[in-house]
Formats: C-alpha cells, structure tokens, sequence
C-alpha cells in the first residue's frame, strides 16, 4: 500500500498540469487520489519481466504519405475561435511572455 | 414510417418516394419538442438547419442519386466536430466552441444522404459512465427517469431509446458505447481499432478511443458501420484492411461458430438479476447450434487499473490543447501572466472528474512513477492482448453480460470515482485489445430494466459480432421491446 498523497504533491501535480485548485479542492483530491493509486497499485503484483509494454497496437507499420502541399483551413477560419487576436485577425494574442 | 422505424425502413421510404427527408426529419424533431425536456438527451437542435439539410437530401433524391442512408437523421455525440455547429464536448471549456470542419465520419454520414440530427449529451470530454458529468446537466434513462442512461455516451443511447432518432453516433475509450447501449436496451458497436477514422474526434486516450454506431436493430448497426468505416488519410491509425460486406452477414447464423465464455471473470461482481439473463442467452444461442466453450482471460481482474493509467495519462496529454490560447474558453489573470492564465482557465474550465483524471494520468507519468505506473500498465496491457490472442484462436467470439448491473440511480456513484470506474469492469478488455465489441439486448431484469449481452471478436471480425447480435435479436425471450410511457410526456 503506497503512502497517502500530501496536499504538496498535489500541489506538485497540479503545478505540473497547470490547473489551479482551491484548498478545498486539493484535500479533496488528495484523498480520491490516494485511494485511486493504491487500487491502481495492485498491477505490481503482476510479472512482467521479458513482456514488452505496448506502445502501439496496428499490426501494420505506420506509412508516411507523401509531403504534397493540399488545400487547408483558410487563416479567418482557422482563427475564428480563437479568444484574442490581432487587430487585422492575423494572429492570436497572448498575454506578455517576456517581461 | 413512424417514429419506430429502422434507418433500413425510413432509408428506403425515402429512396421509394413514400415520405421525403423534410418529412422524416419533422416526425423526430416534434419528438424531441416533447420528450428531450424531461430526458435530456440532446445538447443542442436546430431545427432550421436540419431541414435545411433535409431538404438539400430530397433534392439529391430527386436528381437520382442512390443514397445509402437517404434521409435518415441521426443523432450525433457531441465529443464529434460538425462544421458550423456548436461542439462542446459537455464541457464549460468549449462551451462556445464552432468547428471549422466537419469529422470523417460526419462527411461520411452527410454524403451517404443522413441529416445531422442534433448533438447529444455525453460525461465531459467522454469521461463517465452515467452521463452525470457533464457541464450541463444529466441525460435521464427512458427506461427509468430517475436511472442513469450510462455513459458516456447516454445521450445518443437515451435518444434511440425513446426514438428521438433512428440511429446515432457515439465514442467508446473505455466502453462508452457499449455499456450505454446496455443500459438503454439498444445495440451499440465498438469496431476494431483502426476500423473507422477517427479525424474530428475530440480526443480523450489515443490508443483507445474509437467511433461506432448506436441503433435499434442489429441490421442498422451493419448498414451504419458499412457507411463510416475504412481508411482515411486524415487519421494515420486508420486501417487499410479491406471492409467486409457487414450486411451480407447477418443471415449467416450461429450454427458451427465456437463462443467463449469466461467463467472465471464473471463471478466477481455481476448481479444475479444480469446472470440469469446471461445465461438465457447463452442457451439460446446453444439451441440455435453454437458451441459454447469455457475460456480463461487470466488477467482480467487488472484490466480496471491497467485501463485508468493508461487512459488518464493519455489524457493528460491529449487535454494540454485546452490552455486559453486557440480557441475555447480563456480566464483573463488579473496580473496579466501568461501561467496565471493557463492555471485559471484550467482550473475553470474543466469539471470535476476531468481535473481528476488529469491529475491521475499526470502523476503516472511523472518523474519517479513512470515505470511502477505508466510503464508497468503498458506491460500488463500487454498480457491482457495475449490473453484475448489465444482465447480468439480457439473461439470466434467471447460472450460477457455488458455490465455488470442494470442501469443505476441518478447520484449513486457519481461521488465514488472507484464504484464508477466498476462500471466499465467488462467492457474495458476488447478496448486495451484493440478488439471489436458489440452489446445487443438480452431480456429485462425482473425490474424491468434492459440488460445486454456483450460479444468481442477477432481484429476487422466486425462480420461474425454482426451475424451473432442478429441471432440474439430474432430470439423472442431476449428483445426487450420497447420503454415503459410511464414517467414520460405522451407525445401528440
């Protein structure tokens, strides 16, 4: 049975996936998480040793296509649902990056 | 034609000049005025742009063209692009969301004569198994108001279910087709992995996720997959295996075909209300001349957890495109940083079990848990493949109740992540197999509630699951009919 989540390693993980959380939220989580991971942590009773994991499951090998120019989104359409954008619509806008 | 008809029936009403693709579209949108309020199923109608659609159809019929699915509408899951028409996904972060394109199979359907319906409810991004989490309220089941239609995509399996549409589409990671169909009383398919494109999907598990038909009959889940399957160029995982001819099987019987049954993965957890109706089945199709031999899937038992570590770290992954940046929703930070804006635009836009599961599926690929979660689900993913490998050199199909209870009450799991993840323990295999997965109805509980019978088959054997669904359909003791009134508006 691994050691229950600490709110830092939730803190950690939510950090990692850029999502904030309320206090609330966090104690929460850390307590679903905690009892995911130890159902979850049951695959280490398994042997696996000389079985590959699976990292693909087409039993073809992938095919690359030719690299052909071909008709695609025009720009207003592509940027039609973007949030922000420039004033002539060209570019989407961002808050500042570097200060 | 009513509103019980097959889209074979309504197809070749339309073709025949009996009734035209205005017509059959007005008859399913009068539906959806009288019932969709109670039940939820549908996001989002307009009725102006479908019989304008339809319209369009009657001209095509007219002009002479053969239309594999003239004027059938069908309902399409709201987690698929349709140009021009709101797709959210069930999610406050695409709340507002218009997709400049159409999915594959959408332009498929479209070409083949059908009318895009409406958009129906499903669990955020596809993530559930009652349809409670989405953004913008629950999807009832027909059967039972106060009953979860499954998920996630209960609202396409509610909609066929109450004949709100003949045929839809939905997307199944886990089971998101199957074990709605199950609770609803329909059929739903899950093709091989490969089988159809899945370019305009909104992605949640990329090695998972599939597009399949959810329809009445056996006959309108052949005919639906004939229109949506084969290879695209648009989406590199879609196969170049030649398509087989799905309708041609349906009459080919049972007689000969050797069906699995794994005991041993039963016992767990399946109630005895869903046994009995199993095991109704099974004789069934033993008297009808299959033989049914017993099967082991010795790792069964990890295929929840090996399922909920891969899906959620793909997920984590495949959900980074939701930042405030290209489209969808985007929190302005008081401070004007751009993290602060990433942080609170996903802290707001996302539900409840998304955040969940993006965490999960974070942690498992982080530094330090990689290999004792993520790596070491991949090897148990693995073993399970093996498993279903040799079962399916011996038999043609392998035979499992869809789920393991009829449908549950609204609000009984959805605070209990693990119970609700339960709900996916048989249906979760043929998806980290890559294999095809039908669920066709066999019987009612004694609560009179529909249970299904699940059939997995070999990779592109879509045929044989086709050929067996129609045996249990023609089985008088296994229809289950149609949904009680009770609880439902009466419909002018």
């Amino acid at each position: 049975m691994p050691a229950p989540l600490t709110r830092l390693e939730v803190a950690r993980i939510a950090a990692l996936a850029r999502i904030e959380l309320s206090e609330t939220d966090a104690a929460r989580l850390a307590r679903e998480l905690t009892d995911i991971l130890a159902f979850a942590g049951q695959i280490a009773d398994v042997d696996t040793r000389d079985v590959p994991p699976t990292t693909r499951l087409q039993a073809d090998e992938p095919v690359l296509r030719a690299d052909e120019p071909a008709p695609s989104l025009a720009p207003d359409e592509a940027l039609a649902n973007a949030p922000e954008t420039d004033a002539a619509g060209r570019f989407v806008k961002v808050p500042r990056v570097l200060g | 034609m009513d509103a019980r008809s097959t889209a074979l029936d309504i197809r070749d009403a339309v073709t025949r000049g009996d009734v035209s693709a205005v017509e059959v579209c007005d008859l399913f949108l009068s539906r959806i005025a009288a019932l969709d309020p109670t039940l939820h199923a549908f996001r989002a109608v307009d009725a102006d742009l479908v019989r304008r659609e339809a319209t369009l159809v009657d001209r095509r019929r007219a002009d002479g063209s053969a239309l594999p699915l003239a004027g059938v509408p069908v309902a399409i899951k709201d987690t698929l692009c349709t140009q021009g028409l709101t797709t959210t996904a069930a999610s406050r972060m695409l709340d507002r969301f218009v997709p400049p394109y159409d999915a594959t199979v959408v332009t498929r359907l479209r070409a083949a004569g059908a009318v895009v319906l409406g958009k129906t409810n499903c669990d955020e991004f596809a993530m559930g198994s009652s349809t409670e989490n989405s953004a913008f309220g629950p999807t009832r089941n027909p059967w039972a108001p106060d009953r979860t239609p499954g998920g996630s995509s209960g609202g396409s399996a509610a909609a066929v279910a109450a004949h709100l549409a003949p045929v839809a589409l939905g997307s199944d990671t886990g089971g998101s087709i199957r074990q709605p169909a199950a609770l609803c009383g329909i059929v739903g398919l899950r093709p091989t992995y490969g089988r159809v494109s899945r370019y305009g999907l909104i992605a949640f598990a990329s090695s998972l996720d599939q597009i399949g038909p959810m329809t009445g009959t056996v006959a309108d889940a052949a005919l639906m997959l004939s229109v949506i399957a084969g290879a695209d160029r648009a989406d590199a995982t879609s196969s170049a295996a030649p398509l087989a001819d799905y309708q041609g099987a349906l009459g080919r019987g049972v007689h000969g075909l050797r069906i699995g049954v794994p005991a041993r993965a039963l016992a767990p957890g399946v109630s005895s209300d869903v046994r009995t109706r199993f095991d109704a089945a099974i004789a069934a199709l033993t008297s009808n001349g299959a033989a049914i031999i017993e099967i082991d899937l010795p790792h069964a038992r990890y295929a929840i957890p090996v399922y909920y570590l891969i899906a959620t770290a793909e997920a984590s992954a495949n959900l980074a495109r939701y930042d405030g940046v290209r489209f969808g929703l985007r929190v302005e930070p008081e401070d004007g940083s751009l993290d602060v804006m990433y942080r609170r635009t996903r802290g707001v836009g996302f539900g409840r079990e998304v955040i969940r599961r993006i965490m999960l599926g974070t942690y498992a690929l982080s530094a330090g848990y990689y290999e004792a979660y993520y790596e070491k689900a991949q090897r148990v993913r693995t073993l399970i493949r093996r498993d279903y490998e040799a079962a399916l050199a011996d038999v043609d199909a392998i035979a499992t109740p869809t789920t393991p209870t009829a449908a549950f009450a609204l609000g009984e799991k959805v605070n209990d992540p693990l119970a609700m993840y339960m709900a996916d323990v048989l249906t979760v295999g043929a998806s980290l197999a890559g294999l095809p997965a039908i669920s066709v109805p066999c019987g009612l509980t004694d609560g009179s509630l529909p249970v299904g019978l699940q059939l997995t088959g070999r990779a592109f054997d879509e045929a044989t699951l086709l050929a067996i669904g129609r045996v249990c359909e023609s089985e008088a003791g296994l229809a289950v009919g149609e949904p009680p009134a009770a609880g439902l508006p009466r419909v002018p």
